[in-house]
């Protein structure tokens, strides 16, 4: 099964890209726990392209799609035109460092990192791709 | 979308947390925050019991208070969270970090 959501890149739009992914999961009866931290994952995600690489534009669109099969872990793309930034190249800072700096960002990538299996980029047909996979127990 | 209601109790300030925390709605967490310092509280209790969700913003809003509250000697303690808003503390250890109570009864014990 493939869900697909269009969004616009204005950080009011989060909470249908959150209510977006619960439904989703919710359809093939992945276990609560688990959808609540996908969708922290994934807003993350979202929220920091949005944010850094669209400025919050909201004429600026991108997909997510989700890519539900019961013997495969899920898979989430995310699909846009702007600037690429590989979460994998970045040492997020340590957590003692941001309480010392009083520092409100640093925690999100972190997150992301915790919560995902694997996160990987792809360029198709000239757009960014980032695969962010997961597997899930289903209940 | 966040609701944030707040009200005095035993010399206490209680901050209730109505909705969801993310990118877009942090900055009322933080003012609220805020405002209870700039008042003079040294005692900040927050309600979590009907916060459905929180994202890194949020969290990063608590974190960046943790020095300045052990510089000021003011006491925060978070409690009544659902186990979905527990979960998020916790993957990164932030539980650890930051005082969080069961009940408003434990959060007042853990303030006095």
């Amino acid at each position: 099964m493939n869900y697909t959501y269009k969004v616009g890149c204005s950080i009011e739009n989060l909470k249908g890209v959150r209510d977006f992914i619960r439904t989703s999961l919710k359809n093939h009866g992945v276990a609560d726990l688990q959808i609540s931290e996908i969708v922290l994952a994934i807003d993350e995600m979202c929220s920091n392209l949005m944010i850094h690489a669209h400025h919050c534009n909201p004429d600026d669109l991108f997909e997510l799609h989700i890519l539900v099969d019961k013997n495969n872990p899920v898979v989430f793309e995310i699909v846009d035109d702007g600037t690429v930034f590989d979460i994998n190249q970045f040492h997020e800072p340590a957590i003692d460092n941001i309480v010392h700096q009083k520092r409100k960002g640093g925690l999100g990538i972190r997150l992301v990192k915790s919560i995902m299996d694997k996160i990987e980029y792809q360029n198709r047909s000239g757009r960014n791709v980032c695969r962010l996979i997961k597997s899930v127990h289903y209940q | 979308m966040i609701h944030i209601k707040r009200m005095q109790e035993d010399g206490a300030d209680v901050i209730a947390l109505i909705g969801e925390i993310d990118a877009s709605s942090s900055i009322e967490l933080d003012l609220a925050i805020a405002k209870s310092v700039g008042e003079g509280f040294t005692k900040i209790l927050v309600d979590c019991g009907a916060l459905e969700y929180i994202s890194s913003a949020g969290l990063g809003v608590f974190m960046s208070y943790i020095e300045e509250f052990k510089d000021r000697d003011i006491r925060m303690v978070l409690y009544g969270m659902s186990e979905r808003v527990a979960n998020t503390f916790s993957i990164l250890g932030l539980n650890e970090l930051l005082q969080i109570g069961k009940d408003k009864v434990e959060a007042k014990q853990m303030v006095a």
